[in-house]
């Protein structure tokens, strides 16, 4: 009986992708390129011919290319390190390095001034100890800030994929090379690596969308003169009200990581590394090496992740007032009477629910989606991964042509805003899936069905053990995507309920110490509650107590 | 006693007006689509749903760019009855679009005849503010500069480095800016003008919020001039952090150094409840809902009758003179004069 219904599992993706994805981005373009019923191509062609456009793609494209590479060579050593060693404080780490993708732009460009901005922290330090005239760092408005934001980003998306199956590799392969004589750099790179390519091939190509599409990290950071093909899209589509070239360089964009991802997917599915349902086990800190790696690394992370984030908890205190919570205890007060106000509890609250109920759609959804796609070489893959893709002003435009009759009149509706969360995070839930998915080994299902075991029981033996893993990691991305809102939703209404980000940009919207210093304080309060979530969500472990838990504690 | 004579006057006028009004309007839930900065206290809010019987729904649909453009795509299927809050610069695009209609509101007597662009009352002004530098008194006292007094100061080489502006493609109060200085040095001069604050090494942040709170060195960067509002001098004293009794900041409001930034309000056509949704014009024209916008949302209201708040009395400083451009020949020029300023300033 339960085979029957299991069959139409398939369908519960395919319709939330038609309705949610599909359904808006196709009004909103025919709205765009065929107003009167009449397809109009005068936008395509404008695209083609001026050279501005390709400029603008170009440099999407490099900067994309060069983050996407620096946020690997950077992270790569650091998931080494945390799936290989046992340390202390390993798990307030790595909660640390996940805290910059809840954060809104506008506070992390913030952080960065306080910290390298002309009159920050280190340059101004620097002045005294050296006597300098000038400011010796003076990246403000160049490329390299935008690289080091989106290092700053997109850090935990290669920590956390990669580290997370480093630790499932078959510590045999590595020991049996070593007994047989293999350096450890020829260890590295005939075993290691190979094996790990799945889990960097995955992290790789989110961080490569990721950046491909970056709009506040350029927009704020890069200053006026740079500009990718998402900010382009919001200028011609906000700012010109261009519809027919926003929809056009949308469509560009789909199209560009559509052909990306197939070409991607296609490669990813040949390589099925099986990897076994043990862990390896951590080590402690001991040799001089282990010592040297990991203090590097933590150096790393403590100069790129936890110095800007700090900068930012100092400076929500107040230094002024007799009272260093003054902006805290200000967000508890409505002193105008605001009928915008919204206490800290609320903001909170509402921010919970919303993320909640994104990680179960996300979830459940993503987790069908990639037994779609687990073992065969198909075109749904590329699909699945659009919505990360695709601009939010223009499906943000969409769904308020599209959802406003009924049954479908979402548009000022409570279910729109986690729906919007889920859709950009499943990309995130199947990436982190798959590598696991694929490791299993089908033999070992065969087996279990030849000895006369029915699906269900299969499922629940062999790959719950192993999915119950990443899904928490996967659960983690859903949490930190809803909590720091990402993409659509910033254009879809909400009237009774603000979330913490929407607070923060009420207070950075007008000038005053206070509102600024509420602000930051939302900000900081924002990286706690989201510490907290890490720590609830790691803690749950989906009923894993099989493993010892020494070895299991905050493995992910 | 003149005054007592015309403050009961009006309570009467309006008992009565909203007696009639009560008596013919069916009590129903109206949504105030408006932009994220738009701001009021909850007793203004109540005071207008026991007047009417109406529910007030408030529904912030981004910035104000964003939020006319959904209504544009939605306007066969409006987002909600009233709107509030677009401005001169998009006043154009708004009328164009035909997702307005008109209404005579019996409060247009009391507003001054220059806030009023649209001949047909279809866009009905609410709200003024005007886009002005602004300065560091205490840099300037320490660094024994004059404060600049217009817009020729910034491109003397002694204020070399020390302004930011917003860029006009990407910010509001930035393309404020670009305007006045079309007014003040005519559409064959700005450029010039622009050129030359160029050479001055001026910096150009896409947003207010990095402008004011990265670069302007009252919130640690480096920049003692920044292009924000006039009504920015007073909420420097109201959200301080210890009590002052002066402002830290200045505006300059010299002659056409500044621009008017004016806000309209309007129903939506297509709107289910066209005659509730005149009383909630009227009622955000009116004098109640005027005085408590000064403190919400740091602009003028529009209405002449209504008292400023004794921060703005003391803090505020309103430009006799500001520049003007004409919502038509924004609409016609806006992108053209970006592009050139594109040109001239970040290339």
């Amino acid at each position: 009986m339960k085979k029957n219904y299991t069959r139409f599992f398939p369908l519960i993706p395919l319709i939330f992708f038609g309705l949610f994805y599909f359904y808006p981005l196709g009004s909103i373009l025919k709205l765009s390129f065929a107003p009167e019923g009449k397809l109009q191509l005068d936008a395509a062609s404008k695209l083609i011919t001026d050279s501005y456009y390709l400029r603008t793609l170009w440099f999407t494209f490099w900067q994309a290319v060069v983050s996407t590479i620096l946020t690997l060579l950077l992270a790569l050593p650091a998931a080494y390190v945390f799936a290989t060693y046992d340390f202390r404080y390993k798990q307030t780490l790595r909660t640390i390095s996940t805290l910059p993708f809840v954060l809104p732009t506008v506070v992390v460009a913030n952080a960065f001034s306080a910290l390298i901005g002309p009159r920050g922290l280190v340059n101004t330090t620097a002045q005294q100890l050296f006597n300098l005239e000038e400011p010796p760092i003076d990246i403000d408005q160049t490329i390299w800030l935008i690289l080091l934001a989106h290092v700053f980003y997109n850090y935990s998306v290669v920590l956390r994929i990669v580290s997370a199956y480093w630790q499932r590799i078959n510590a045999e392969l590595t020991q049996a090379a070593e007994t047989l004589g293999a350096s450890p750099q020829q260890r590295f790179w005939t075993i290691t690596l190979p094996l790990l390519r799945p889990a960097l091939m995955a992290a790789g190509v989110l961080v490569f969308i990721f950046t491909f599409t970056s709009f506040g990290v350029v927009l704020l950071l890069g200053g006026p003169g740079f500009a990718t093909l998402e900010v382009e899209i919001y200028r011609q589509a906000v700012n010109i009200f261009d519809l027919p070239v926003a929809a056009a360089l949308s469509l560009f964009q789909i199209l560009f990581t559509f052909i990306l991802m197939a070409v991607y997917t296609r490669t990813q599915a040949r390589i099925a590394t099986q990897s076994s349902s043990t862990h390896m086990v951590a080590k402690p800190v001991t040799t001089w090496w282990d010592k040297v790696i990991v203090w590097g690394n933590l150096g790393v992370m403590f100069t790129l992740l936890a110095a800007p984030l700090l900068a930012l908890v100092l400076r929500s205190i107040s230094w002024v007032d007799s009272n260093p919570f003054l902006y805290y205890a200000k967000l508890f007060d409505n002193e105008r009477g605001s009928v915008f106000y919204v206490p800290p509890i609320e903001a909170v609250g509402n921010s919970l629910l919303y993320a909640g109920c994104a990680i179960v759609i996300a979830l459940i959804i993503g987790l069908i989606c990639a037994y779609l796609v687990v073992d065969k070489n198909n075109w749904l893959d590329p699909i699945f991964m659009l919505p990360l893709a695709t601009s939010a002003v223009t499906l943000g435009f969409g769904y308020i042509i599209a959802l406003d009759e009924p049954p479908l009149n979402l548009r000022n509706s409570f279910i729109l805003i986690p729906l919007a969360h889920a859709l950009v995070a499943i990309p995130f839930v199947i990436r982190t899936v798959l590598p696991a998915l694929r490791g299993i080994n089908p033999a070992v299902r065969e087996a279990a069905s030849t000895l006369g075991a029915d699906p269900t029981r299969i499922w629940l033996t062999i790959d719950w053990p192993l999915l119950r893993r990443v899904l928490l990691v996967a659960a983690v991305f859903a949490f930190t995507i809803s909590m720091g809102e990402f993409g659509a939703t910033i254009f879809v209404a909400r009237p009774d309920s603000p979330t913490m980000p929407t607070a923060i940009f009420r207070f950075l919207g007008r000038p005053g110490q206070v509102n600024f210093g509420q602000a930051l304080a939302m900000s900081t309060l924002l990286m706690f509650v989201c510490s907290a979530g890490f720590v609830l969500i790691e803690r749950l472990r989906l009923g894993d107590k099989s493993v010892d838990g020494s070895i299991d504690q905050g493995e992910f | 006693m003149k005054k007592l004579i015309v403050l009961i006057g009006t309570t009467l006028l309006i008992a009565a007006l909203t007696a009639c009004g009560s008596g013919e309007v069916q009590p129903v839930t109206l949504k105030l689509v408006t932009h994220d900065s738009f701001n009021i206290s909850e007793e203004t809010v109540a005071a207008f749903q026991e007047q009417t019987g109406h529910t007030l729904e408030i529904v912030p649909l981004g910035d104000a760019g964003e939020m006319l453009n959904q209504n544009i795509l939605s306007k066969n299927n409006p987002l909600g009855d009233v709107v509030f809050g677009i401005d001169n610069s998009f006043l154009s695009r708004a009328l164009e679009n035909d997702i307005l209609v008109a209404y005579d509101s019996p409060e247009l007597a009391n507003i001054d005849s220059s806030l009023k662009l649209d001949a047909e009352n279809r866009a009905l002004p609410v709200d003024y503010g005007d886009v002005c530098l602004n300065y560091d008194k205490a840099w300037f006292a320490d660094n024994g500069l004059a404060a600049p007094s217009g817009l020729d100061d910034l491109i003397d080489p002694a204020y070399a480095g020390l302004t930011v502006v917003e860029n006009p493609a990407t910010s509001s109060p930035g393309l404020a800016f670009l305007l006045a200085t079309v007014d003040a040095y005519g559409e064959d001069g700005f450029l010039d003008y622009w050129d030359q604050l160029a050479a001055n090494d001026v910096l150009v942040e896409n947003g207010w919020s990095e402008a004011y709170y990265e670069a302007f060195s009252l919130y640690g960067g480096d920049r003692p001039i920044v292009v924000s509002y006039a009504s920015s001098p007073p909420a420097e004293v109201i959200f301080a952090e210890t009590e002052l009794t002066e402002a830290p900041t200045a505006s300059v409001i010299s002659s056409k150094s500044c621009f008017r930034q004016i806000e309209f309000v309007g129903i939506l056509s297509g709107t289910e409840h066209e005659a509730a949704a005149q009383q909630l014009v009227d009622f955000m024209l009116g004098k109640t809902f005027q005085e408590d916008i000064p403190m919400n949302m740091f602009v003028f209201p529009s209405n002449s009758t209504a008292e400023l708040p004794e921060p703005f009395v003391a803090y505020a400083e309103i430009p006799d003179s500001p520049a003007t451009v004409s919502p038509s020949d924004i609409a016609a020029n806006r992108e053209a004069w970006i592009a050139a300023w594109n040109e001239t300033v970040l290339r």
